[in-house]
């Protein structure tokens, strides 16, 4: 059985974030469930009141708009996975949407839902900020907008208002000589959670000097991080085998892992410095 | 809480019920009858309350009764009977795919969601499509085996 919960079905974006701010703090958004009903069952959450945005047409579809892709906070797991936008401008998104979960819970899971809920291993996080992701977030008070980098804080933990609802995730286009890639280490291939992410990306001159470099690690701290100090090493050099191989020490040490049930803090760390290895390599090699 | 009266279209059959909010659409299939839908894990790990919502493949445990008010849902029954089995269902009984059978309705629901977008599957696209069904009894090969034959039989036409 589930607690008791009121639940209110808004049928537009205006009236939902009504609806959350006549109850906030006592009232959440309820989207794909594939979080939040767990966590009822288990009583970790106890709200007094569910807004039912899974059928918002306001969070939905996915689109270009001025030199950026924008993908409503709506927008499934599984829609990620079919849509041409996304496979031409995003397909590093689609390799973690690939690996999420399984195909049951990819048709109810939202990406919204994935980054609120602030988990360290949740997948849409690393290929998002190696994208340059921004979230918009909406509530009464009106729209702002929030670098991805910005909005993740720790564990289970967002920038995210009560009240407010994130309508979309939108980022810049990449540039045709932009590459990127995504791992992800489980216990087994299918509906594993992380032991860890990783997502590269990487723009190159056509003289194969480095432009910019986005290297994000997942579940390797208390939030999804962004690897500075080795992106920033790789800026202006040729992407040579010692600058990679330093990049991927400097991520390695950018960790602040833990032992769990999962694996241990060691080995988390040497598979970061491996796996970013492998991904900067690769991804050196795909620029055009 | 308040319940509200909901409509649920079940295997093409139209039903009104008044249901509380915090009711999920497993039991309220349950309750209706459709006790071919399972209740196993009821956290989203074991698919043995998989249905088709609207055309895809869901976990009815991980969604509220309500959510679903109006929406077409298509259960195992809703597929094939005893009587008149879909090509999967037969598929499955001729490959010793069902031992106790708690996780088959939603093995079946899987594959049906597989098989009508990809009528001709690679195993590692049957293993992927259920990926989300837990099996404790058969080891997936007869399951997998059975997948494939109903491929193989639909593509001949003695399908749907
Ligand atoms: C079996 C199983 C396997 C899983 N595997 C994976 C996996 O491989 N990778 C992974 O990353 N995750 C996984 N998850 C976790 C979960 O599926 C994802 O985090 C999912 O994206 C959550 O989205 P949802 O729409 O279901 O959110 P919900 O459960 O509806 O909500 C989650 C949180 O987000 C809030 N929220 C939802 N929508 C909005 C919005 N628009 N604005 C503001 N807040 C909002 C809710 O209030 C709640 O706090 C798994 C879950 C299950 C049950
Ligand atoms: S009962 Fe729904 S997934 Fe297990
Ligand atoms: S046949 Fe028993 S769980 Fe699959």
């Amino acid at each position: 059985m589930l607690p008791e919960f009121n639940l209110l079905t808004p049928q537009t974006l205006a009236e939902a974030l009504d609806m959350l701010a006549e109850s906030a703090p006592d009232a959440v958004p309820l989207a794909g469930g594939t979080n939040l009903i767990v966590d009822l069952r288990d009583r970790r959450q106890c709200p007094a009141v569910l807004v039912n945005v899974a059928e918002l047409a306001e969070l939905r579809g996915i689109r270009q708009e001025n030199g950026h892709v924008v993908m409503g906070g709506g927008t499934t797991i599984a829609e990620m996975l079919n849509d041409p936008l996304i496979a031409q401008h995003a397909p590093v998104l689609q390799d973690a949407a690939r690996i999420f979960a399984n195909p049951l819970v990819r048709h109810r899971a939202t990406v919204a839902g994935n980054l609120v809920y602030g988990s360290p291993a949740a997948n849409t996080p690393p290929p998002l900020l190696v994208l340059d992701a921004e979230v918009e977030l909406a509530s009464q008070a009106g729209v702002r907008r929030v670098p991805l980098d910005d909005f993740l804080v720790g564990v289970r933990e967002t920038a995210c208002r009560p009240a407010e609802l994130l309508t979309a995730v939108r980022w810049p286009t990449p540039a045709q000589h932009s590459a990127a890639a995504f791992r992800k280490v489980g216990l087994r291939k299918s509906d594993a959670i992380a032991v860890l992410n990783v997502a590269v990306r990487v723009t190159q001159r056509a003289d194969g000097v480095c432009e910019q470099t986005r290297i994000a690690l997942g579940s390797v701290a208390p939030r999804v991080i962004r690897a500075r100090a080795a992106e920033e090493s790789l800026l202006g050099q040729p992407l040579t085998e010692t600058a990679i191989a330093e990049a991927a020490r400097l991520a390695a040490e950018a960790t602040r892992c833990i032992s769990d049930i999962r694996g241990s803090a060691d080995y988390r760390r040497r598979v970061t410095e491996v796996l970013v290895r492998r991904l900067l390599t690769q991804v050196a090699g795909e620029v055009k | 809480m308040q319940p509200k009266v909901v409509t649920l279209n079940v295997n093409g059959r139209q039903h009104y019920v008044a249901l509380m909010p915090n009711v999920t659409l497993l039991h309220a299939l349950r309750d209706l009858g459709y006790t071919d839908v399972k209740s196993g894990c009821e956290k989203g790990d074991c698919g043995a309350c998989a249905v088709l919502l609207n055309g895809a493949p869901v976990n009815s445990c991980l969604v509220l009764a309500w959510q679903a008010d109006g929406a077409e849902i298509v259960t195992n029954v809703g597929l094939g009977t005893m009587d008149r089995p879909h090509v999967i269902q037969e598929a499955f009984a001729d490959a010793g795919a069902a031992q106790c059978g708690y996780c088959t309705p939603g093995m079946v629901i899987s594959a049906k969601a597989l098989l009508d977008r990809c009528p001709h599957p690679t195993e590692a696209e049957i293993r992927e499509a259920i990926a989300g069904n837990l099996c404790r009894c058969t080891g997936y090969g007869q399951i997998i085996e059975a997948v494939q034959l109903a491929a193989e039989r639909m593509s001949e036409g003695s399908g749907e």
